[in-house]
């Protein structure tokens, strides 16, 4: 996780996650400020597969940085996560 | 930030999940009067004062879910299963479309007018001056309004110094363009079918989920179980509303059970062009206007509120009546359902033999859900038609004027009359008010599209993305050649 890199960030658009929420994540990007804009990749994912063996109380999910996952996701608490990843990111 | 989120819409779909996958699996008598104990355990926290009234809310939604109202409880013990065995063998679809569960509405407030505690009990006191009822006494804290005697003019709120005094609004009373959601002696909000119009603002605007669209999706699940041919016919809306092509949707519908998919498109574009001719014909006649007739909602006000529009009301069927026509015409036996953003269209559904059931793209969000069927990852149907691009802009304002001016530009050598057409959406208060002067012919126009929700269809209830990003999606592709 070099500095120079972007951190990832998954949005799940399978069709249960877009139904539960996902369809305002898709947005994302509208709603983080330019410096933060920058420095994330967003990606949107045909499946994620977090809602496998019927398992959908968690959806709306976000992965960020390929290994932490965010249930429930909202626009707000995606942006929260990116901000603190970000802020441990460069405390390294 | 985005409007559309939160836990009424959540829960709605996630309860429609539970119960077609139940139904599909066969497991629903079993577990369905456990749904609300497995969504609201009782050591999570409650959403509303405790869990045993979120599950009661929960119960209510079921019913709404099973096709039944709050208004046919007569027991209120009676198990869940009992209702569902009742809706399996229901052979016509509730004839209503609404209904407020008691127990979930709030009751909101008692009168629009609050004083807040920014009030500092003022020596001069201008709001006690300014209540024509006296309704305004000042404690030694703040002043307080009784609500007895509030009339709710509103006069205090513009004579505060402090601008302590607020107008709150009653959420679904507000969204209701025809004053037909009100309180009753309890406080409890109640709807008068005399004046509603089944348009669903108030399911919408309402912050409680008190009130409840009568579902049709046991039927429609009995009759894949059946084994009946049952056609999907998607509104124009459908564009946008899900993350996959039309192609992947028709594969995806496929799956779900559904023999055949039919853009209602098609259906559109008889209507555009009979409406087109219709129009040329009413002019030539001498009448001062002709309106769309394609919003059942809109329909519902002209028939209960506004009858000197009727005789103006365009007599060409709407996009839905025609498309379920080609398809009965196609196979007498199949079974047709409508899927759009609409619940208004339940209405206009039971008057017309041709279209079977009416489902919204929530339950069909939610039967996808059910079925893990994932449209993204689809090939993709080639589709048998494709409808043309004018007719699929239905779904968005003014996508029906565009679609008959374009049938009358195309016209045989006679020149085609003048079309000043307005557009009337969404259907408020404001409008309906319009609507009367435009029939008494004191208003300009001479074609109205009249589109009861903000946006067009595309702002339909039931919509599951949010009416800017669905017009957008709707026009984007009705501007492809």
């Amino acid at each position: 996780m070099g500095n120079g890199s972007k951190l990832k960030v998954e949005i799940c658009l399978g069709t249960t996650c877009f139904i539960l929420g996902a369809s305002e994540l898709q947005d994302l990007a509208q709603y983080l400020e330019p410096e933060l804009l920058d420095r994330v990749d967003i990606v949107g994912r045909t499946c994620l597969g977090f809602c496998k063996d019927r398992k959908f109380d968690g959806a709306p999910f976000v992965r960020l940085d390929e290994r932490v996952v965010i249930e429930r996701a909202t626009v707000t608490r995606v942006t929260e996560k990116i901000k603190a990843m970000l802020k441990e990111k460069d405390a390294e | 930030m985005p409007s559309m989120n939160n836990a009424a819409e959540r829960v709605r779909r996630e309860l429609l999940i539970r119960v077609i996958r139940g139904e599909l699996d066969g497991t629903l008598d079993q577990e369905i009067d456990r749904i609300p104990i497995v969504m609201r355990p009782s050591d999570q926290p409650a959403s509303r004062c405790c869990v045993y009234k979120d599950r009661a809310v929960l119960k209510y939604r079921l019913m709404g879910i099973l096709g039944f109202g709050v208004e046919d409880e007569t027991d209120e013990a009676k198990p869940l299963r009992e209702y569902l065995a009742e809706a399996r063998l229901r052979r016509e679809p509730p004839r209503e479309v609404l209904s407020v569960a008691p127990v979930a509405c709030y009751g909101c407030i008692e009168s629009h007018y609050v004083i807040t505690n920014a009030c500092r009990a003022c020596f001069a006191r201008p709001c006690t001056f300014s209540c024509p009822k006296q309704a305004i006494t000042v404690g030694p804290k703040q002043a307080e309004i009784d609500h007895s005697k509030c009339i709710d003019c509103g006069k205090c709120t513009t004579v505060c110094p402090y601008k302590a005094i607020i107008r709150v609004p009653i959420p679904c009373e507000e969204a209701c363009p025809t004053g037909a959601i009100r309180k009753d002696e309890s406080g409890r909000e109640w709807i008068n079918f005399d004046t509603c119009i089944s348009c669903g603002k108030c399911l919408k605007a309402c912050p409680f989920s008190a009130v409840l669209e009568r579902s049709q999706i046991i039927e429609v699940i009995r009759a894949m179980k059946e084994g009946r041919r049952v056609v999907a016919m998607v509104a124009p809306a459908i564009i946008g509303q899900f993350p996959a092509t039309l192609e992947q949707l028709a594969e995806g519908l496929r799956m779900a059970g559904f023999s055949d998919m039919l853009e209602v498109a098609s259906g559109a574009e008889l209507t555009a062009r009979n409406e087109a001719k219709e129009f040329f014909e009413r002019m030539e006649r001498g009448d001062h206007l002709m309106t769309s007739s394609c919003c059942p909602a809109y329909v519902e006000a002209v028939r209960k509120l506004i009858p000197e529009m009727k005789k103006f009301v365009s007599d060409t069927p709407s996009p839905m009546g025609y498309s379920g026509r080609l398809a009965k015409e196609q196979d007498p036996e199949c079974v047709t359902v409508f899927i759009g953003p609409c619940v208004a269209k339940r209405k206009e559904a039971c008057s017309d033999p041709n279209v079977d059931y009416v489902m919204t793209f929530e339950e069909l969000g939610a039967l996808f859900a059910a079925r893990e069927i994932n449209l993204g990852t689809l090939e993709g149907l080639k589709l048998k038609r494709e409808a043309d691009p004018y007719a699929r802009g239905f779904g968005a304002g003014c996508g029906v004027t565009a679609a008959i001016l374009h049938e009358m530009s195309g016209g045989e050598g006679q020149t085609p009359p003048r079309i000043d057409g307005k557009l009337i959406n969404p259907l408020d208060r404001k409008n309906m008010r319009l609507l009367k002067l435009h029939a008494l012919g004191k208003l300009p126009g001479n074609f109205l599209e009249v589109m009861a929700c903000e946006g067009g269809c595309v702002g339909g209830p039931c919509a599951l993305v949010d009416a800017e990003k669905g017009g957008a999606a709707v026009r984007k592709l009705a501007h492809e050649e």
